[in-house]
């Protein structure tokens, strides 16, 4: 079975909700990188997203921009995060979803990044500028594997299409709590639940709600919404603000047990 | 010939063959889908349409002329030379035609607010410009980098009403301009239309700009029947992101004419420094469509090289891809220092300033003039005149004696 699959039909039988946490491979570097990876999956973290770092990310704040730019400074490519993700796969058994622009992927060839991701222990992939029309190709490359490829539904996001990405869904269903890049704040929580109650009931399987969730009280505020949360920017803005020397892996595992708290403190819906 | 090429790209779905498509965070595809609803819908509509061609007329300056460069025909002793004055349009280039009838369908589809990216600045003050003659706020992002190189197009954008946002991010040059762009759209998206200064973007930009440029290619045609009494043999047009190509081309499609789509080949082909996406680079998908781009092996997206700040970009519309694909349009490698010569050509045996992209193409139509008979006919489109490049071009001069 797909570890994410069973990630969340584990945390459904448990009554609780999915943590999703986004870091972009290779920020600030690969050891530093894989050490934050391993010691968030061993915090609370229930699905990993491992960013893969792109020249021109247009989806993304200053805060992802500027992991990406770091990353790509420190040798980082599309081949390198798959040496990551292999790495991590060596100790946990998270499951690991391959996030990425489609340029680094096409450019890399599909059969052979489909082959190399599942040998590297991948169990999904999130393509951030490839709406359902134009992932065809990728979509062929991954059949026969156990590799779910991502949706995400926006708050622009109609009823009628939000049924058409939900019946081609593969794990989890993102859901964009609002319009804009990732990282900007401001989270109208009424407005999020109306959005999310209506994709909830569109869609059988797991939705998950990311995009500006920051701190515990939008965890605790979010997560009895859907079947989990994913935080990014308010992880990578850590190693950006850090000073040098610091301990990265355990400021993270901090923020990620105060989203953990927010979250178990929700009462359960 | 094969089968028609004129109306037959894109398909439903948006490509060009394999290129163009819409690879954009699904936040936009709302936006997409109901502004081609909207394109589809004011296309059929004769009032919009008679609106947009009485602007183009009135406002804009069309038909621009079509016009024999006899004394530089003459200097080169081949085929015979002529221009489609696109500098002499409104605000000195081609890309007044686009955002007239871009600014029209803002206005249809009630937006107030306009956007725009820029690089050398001429776009954003053609969008500066129809945001002042609509009654629209207007914000153009511009690379800092461009912002400092391109001081006089700043002012402009400003004394128009605009405001001009620099771009720090990645390159802080014309792709980080239209990264920024998307940015503030996908936030802003309800009230806010995005005006794409080339026929590249997500569909339906591509084909919607084409259609808004093709009255260059429509008026040459027509033209050059009247004036000169037959179709060229050969059209030359400078491609960066390829408006003006494409705009001039497309009529021409079906026709037996041959055509020449002039890249930036900065320093040379051969070297890091340039910006020819085509004849220098290779298949993949960046700011919403499937087309070619510079980029290393693993797909990171370099930085575009040229003289020529409106060529400076490292992809290029979907529809060239194609048209190269297809072996319909050659597309050639014009240096720095070749577009300066004929830059200077142009001035001293014809008297007009033309501007630095379009220096590309009138290189590229000179070095095939000389292989050609006097009895062939070269269209080029001069696609903008040269004032804004007078202080670039001095200090290139000046360095490269």
């Amino acid at each position: 079975m797909n570890r994410i699959d069973l990630t969340f039909a584990k945390l459904a039988a448990a009554n609780r909700k999915a943590l999703v946490a986004y870091l972009t491979a290779g920020d600030p570097d690969f050891d530093t990188s894989l050490a934050i990876l391993r010691t968030a999956c061993a915090s609370g973290v229930d699905v990993v997203e491992l960013g893969v770092p792109f020249s021109d990310p247009t989806c993304d704040g200053p805060v992802i921009q500027a992991a990406s730019e770091r990353a790509l400074r420190a040798g980082m490519s599309l081949s390198r995060s798959l040496r990551l993700a292999a790495a991590l796969r060596e100790t946990v058994e998270t499951p690991i979803v391959l996030f990425s622009y489609y340029n680094p992927l096409f450019k890399y060839g599909l059969a052979r990044i489909a082959e190399e991701a599942a040998s590297a222990g991948v169990d999904g992939m999130l393509v951030v500028d490839l709406p359902p029309e134009e992932a065809g190709p990728l979509a062929d490359a991954l059949a026969g594997r156990s590799i779910h490829l991502i949706r995400l539904a926006a708050p622009t996001t109609r009823p009628d299409r939000i049924r058409m990405l939900a019946d081609g869904a593969g794990g989890f269903l993102y859901l964009i709590s609002r319009t804009g890049v990732t990282g900007t704040g401001g989270l109208d929580y009424d407005e999020v639940a109306r959005h999310a109650a209506l994709v909830k009931s569109l869609c059988p399987h797991p939705v998950c709600i990311g995009f500006g969730i920051s701190h515990g009280n939008d965890a605790h505020a979010l997560a009895p919404l859907a079947d989990g949360i994913i935080v990014g920017s308010a992880l990578v803005r850590l190693i950006a603000d850090a000073p040098s020397g610091t301990d990265l892996p355990e400021r993270v595992a901090a923020k990620i047990r105060e989203l953990r708290d927010g979250m178990d403190a929700s009462p359960v819906s | 010939m094969n089968a028609p090429l004129i109306g037959n790209y894109p398909d439903a779905t948006g490509h060009f063959g394999p290129y163009g498509g819409r690879y954009v965070g699904e936040t936009l595809i709302a936006a997409l889908t109901d502004l081609e609803a909207a394109w589809r819908e004011a296309q059929d509509d004769p009032g919009f349409m008679s609106e947009f061609r009485a602007m183009l007329k009135h406002y804009a300056a069309r038909p621009t002329p079509l016009d024999f460069a006899a004394r530089l025909s003459d200097h080169i002793g081949g085929a015979r030379i002529y221009l489609k004055r696109e500098d002499c349009a409104h605000t000195g280039a081609h890309k007044i035609n686009n955002v007239v009838g871009q600014g029209l369908l803002a206005r249809r589809m009630g937006k107030r607010n306009v956007i725009a990216e820029t690089g050398a600045g001429q776009h954003g003050v053609a969008t500066a410009t129809i945001a002042a003659r609509l009654g629209m706020s207007c914000k153009v992002f511009m690379g800092a980098e461009d912002v400092r190189r391109q001081a006089p197009n700043v002012l402009r954008m400003r004394l128009l009403g605009a405001e001009v946002v620099p771009v720090t991010s990645g390159t802080s040059t014309l792709k980080d301009a239209m990264n920024e762009a998307l940015r503030y759209w996908v936030a802003e998206v309800e009230h806010t239309f995005y005006i794409i200064g080339t026929v590249s973007g997500p569909h339906p930009y591509p084909a919607m700009v084409r259609d808004l440029q093709r009255v260059i290619g429509d008026e040459a045609r027509r033209q050059m029947l009247e004036q000169v009494g037959r179709l060229p043999d050969l059209l030359v047009a400078c491609v960066g992101g390829g408006s003006n190509a494409m705009g001039l081309f497309y009529p021409f499609l079906d026709d037996p004419c041959a055509m020449l789509g002039a890249e930036a080949a900065g320093e040379g082909l051969d070297t890091p420094h340039h910006a020819a996406s085509i004849s220098g680079g290779s298949p993949g998908a960046l700011h919403g469509a499937m087309t070619y781009l510079l980029q290393n092996d693993e797909g990171q997206i370099h930085e575009a090289w040229s003289i020529s700040a409106g060529l400076d970009y490292p992809g290029v519309g979907p529809e060239h891809a194609l048209l190269h694909d297809l072996g319909r349009v050659q597309y050639q490698g014009v240096t720095d220092r070749e577009a300066v010569e004929a830059f200077q050509l142009l001035c001293r045996f014809e008297g007009i300033i033309p501007a630095l992209e379009s220096s590309h193409a009138l290189a590229a139509a000179i070095r095939e003039a000389g292989k050609r008979p006097k009895t062939d006919a070269i269209l080029v489109c001069l696609s903008g005149r040269g004032d804004k490049d007078l202080e670039h071009i001095t200090a290139y001069m000046k360095a490269n004696p």
